[in-house]
């Protein structure tokens, strides 16, 4: 069974159709990956599977349950973790705290024990505290744990907010463009962090990316968008070679 | 070499404040309560001689402030009284016994949390006990201001952990208030309206965290109806609703006839008394301090800073947003309902916009996202309304001229954002004295 499948999945914003009958299939352990030109309807797509808006139209199933309708919080605990595209990370907190904050749903105190401060609470918050630091650890960043990420540099954000995207324990992890703004190295120690997710936590990712490098180097399909619907879907060798795509997204200029 | 002992030798005439600070840094706040119960009870032994001494006319009864303002000319005086019994006993004692303390409170900390810190609260209460007994305006002083922690620290937890802007506290108190006071006067008191007491007035006394608790409930319940409407969106609307809210409490109860209507509702049983005060405002701070040091009170900053980012995280905002509301409502009902029984009388005139602006210059003076804030803004504020009372009117202009000032330089509070650590606040401070001999001998 695939994990995600999403089927005639259509939005509009007021007249303006943002998505249109827009199909993927994605299986266990892929990663994938999702391109297109600057207002294509990626992320909205990426805020429908996520339930930030509720589809016109469509079909969303994920491990067969279906997604519409649900609110984005439980259709997160369901396992689905995902970043954004402009950080939104808590601008208070501590990295910590963002890690431990997004395992909420694996939370079973309840507020008795939130309010008296139970050995069962202080058991549970220990239990969450060290699935963070793994987690942290993982990304690197452990030193920085007890920092609030405003007084972090740009890069460091982005591994906090893929790490806080972890911790909510996630089958499928949506990536919206985590290598944006960053310089090359990052971008490079990015690809890495994300491959070791794969390899080492067995998640299926789904990625929206700008930079041709990172698309082509990670993913194993990649589907083109444009104006919400999708053109052209293959390997990363098809994309590349496929004339819809350069036309669409890379500009004929390119080929001559 | 040389260069560096100058520079040390320096450093050790440079001055004798630092030197002075580098000593009281070393007392743990063990000593400091020491030194309190100290000068406490000095003053309980030797206050009115010594006033006598000084030509003071009674003893100082608000560290001096009501004197200062009404006669200037024993200005000297009353700073020597404050000097003499509060000033010079306390620091003697916490200087002299800092290592004692310091010892006890290494001590203490061996066992259990919980033991170190009720040892801690009942000096503290000790030491409120003794000055408070002093006389009855201190007592009513001293109530006031531990309700008004607990009203600012709940709404702290709307304003500043939350990040919506709720007016509706006044409202939830006087619910709370009345609640609390029809409960008790209806049961435990013969009354002119409601007639004989339904229950054993002996049980009373034992009832009444019954009755507070009662209060509570239905200052959140009044809670959801303003939740009910306002959350579903974000910003002002929850100001405005809320505030529409506390006028529509106050001429709600203004006209029910039962409860006294605009005169009042009084016979209230006299059972706030000092340590029922006391308990149900550690209860209140320890609870909430619980609370937002979980992750489950983490939760709600998360829905101030970013509720978009929260929700994709798993974090049920909804429901978030309506526990932390419908809590802070609680312990403003609460303390609405003690408020009821210490003055003995309430009546809807006091839960209006006064109530309001007093409640959140608290919140914000001390500071946004910070219990310690709440403590240290409601009883600066509490205590400065009492100490500027002589002003009159211009009381109402020196504490705005005051409050515009901290937000010019101190925008978000006194100490915003910062979080208490129970076990640091305790530790004996050892670790100052090393800290400072590492450093000289480092150089």
């Amino acid at each position: 069974m695939p994990l995600l499948r999403i089927e005639n999945l259509t939005h509009y914003f007021g007249g303006l159709r943002a998505v249109h009958n827009y199909q993927v299939t994605i299986e266990p352990g892929q990663v994938r990956g999702l391109i297109g030109p600057n207002g294509a309807g990626k992320t909205t797509i990426f805020n429908l599977i996520t339930g930030m808006y509720r589809p016109t139209e469509g079909e969303i199933l994920f491990n067969g349950t279906d997604l519409v309708g649900l609110r984005p919080h439980q259709i997160a605990s369901l396992g689905i973790g995902r970043t954004f595209q402009n950080l939104r990370l808590w601008r208070h907190m501590t990295v910590l705290d963002h890690v431990k904050l997004a395992h909420y749903s694996r939370i079973h105190y309840g507020l008795m024990g939130a309010f008296l401060g139970t050995a069962r609470r202080h058991r549970e918050e220990r239990e969450i505290e060290e699935k963070s630091f793994a987690l942290l650890e993982m990304m690197g960043i452990a030193h920085l744990a007890d920092q609030v990420v405003t007084n972090l540099p740009y890069g460091v954000q982005r591994k906090v907010e893929i790490a806080r995207a972890l911790a909510v324990e996630p089958k499928l992890l949506l990536l919206d463009e985590p290598t944006a703004g960053m310089n090359p190295e990052e971008m490079l120690e990015t690809m890495g962090v994300i491959r070791r997710i794969r390899d080492e936590l067995g998640l299926t990712i789904f990625l929206i990316e700008h930079r041709m490098k990172v698309v082509m180097d990670l993913c194993e399909v990649i589907q083109t968008l444009d104006f919400g619907e999708v053109i052209a879907e293959g390997t990363p060798d098809e994309i590349r070679s496929n004339p819809k795509v350069i036309e669409a997204y890379l500009g004929k200029e390119v080929i001559t | 070499m040389e260069v560096t002992k100058d520079i040390s030798s320096a450093r050790e005439k440079s001055s004798w404040s630092r030197r002075l600070r580098e000593q009281f840094a070393q007392v743990p706040l063990l000593g400091w309560l020491f030194g309190l119960l100290v000068a406490v009870v000095m003053e309980y032994l030797v206050g009115y001689p010594l006033a006598r001494v000084l030509g003071l006319a009674s003893v100082p009864a608000l560290f001096g402030f009501e004197i200062i303002f009404r006669i200037p000319t024993l200005i000297p005086s009353t700073l020597l009284y404050i000097l003499l019994v509060y000033v010079l006993p306390t620091g003697l004692v916490a200087w002299l016994g800092s290592s004692l303390a310091n010892k006890l409170a290494a001590r203490l900390l061996r066992y259990p949390l919980l033991i170190s810190v009720v040892i801690h609260l009942g000096l503290l209460y000790a030491v409120l006990h003794l000055w408070g007994s002093f006389n009855d305006y201190r007592m009513i002083v001293l109530k006031l201001t531990l309700i008004a922690i607990m009203l600012t620290l709940s709404l702290n937890v709307v304003n500043g952990y939350m990040g919506e802007f709720s007016c509706s506290h006044p409202g939830f108190m006087a619910l709370g208030a009345y609640a609390a006071s029809v409960f008790t006067v209806l049961a435990f008191v013969h009354d002119d309206v409601f007639g004989l007491p339904l229950l054993p007035p002996a049980l009373g006394p034992f009832m009444f965290p019954i009755a507070l608790i009662l209060g509570g409930l239905v200052a959140a319940l009044g809670a959801v109806l303003v939740a009910i409407p306002s959350f579903r969106t974000r910003g002002d609307y929850l100001a405005i609703i809320s505030l529409a809210f506390t006028f529509i409490v106050k001429s709600f109860i203004e006209n029910l006839e039962v409860v006294g209507g605009p005169r009042g509702f009084m016979n209230q049983p006299p059972w706030a008394n000092l340590p029922t005060v006391f308990v149900w405002t550690v209860l209140c701070v320890a609870v909430i301090h619980n609370f937002v040091r979980s992750t489950l009170g983490k939760a709600l900053c998360a829905v101030r800073d970013d509720e978009t980012a929260a929700e994709a995280m798993t974090v049920n905002t909804r429901r978030t947003k309506m526990v932390a509301f419908l809590f802070a409502a609680f312990w403003a009902g609460v303390a609405g309902g003690l408020f009821a029984h210490v003055m003995r009388y309430v009546n809807p005139g006091t839960f209006g916009v006064l109530k309001l602006s007093e409640v959140l210059a608290m919140v914000y003076l001390g500071g946004l996202n910070s219990v310690v804030g709440s403590i240290i803004g409601a009883v600066s504020l509490q205590l400065l309304m009492e100490a500027l009372r002589p002003l009159e009117i211009l009381k109402w202009i020196a504490i705005a001229v005051l409050l515009i000032l901290i937000m010019i330089f101190r925008p978000t509070g006194l100490v915003a954002f910062t979080e208490m650590d129970v076990k640091s606040l305790l530790k004996p401070k050892w670790k100052a004295v090393e800290e400072v001999q590492h450093a000289v001998t480092a150089d």
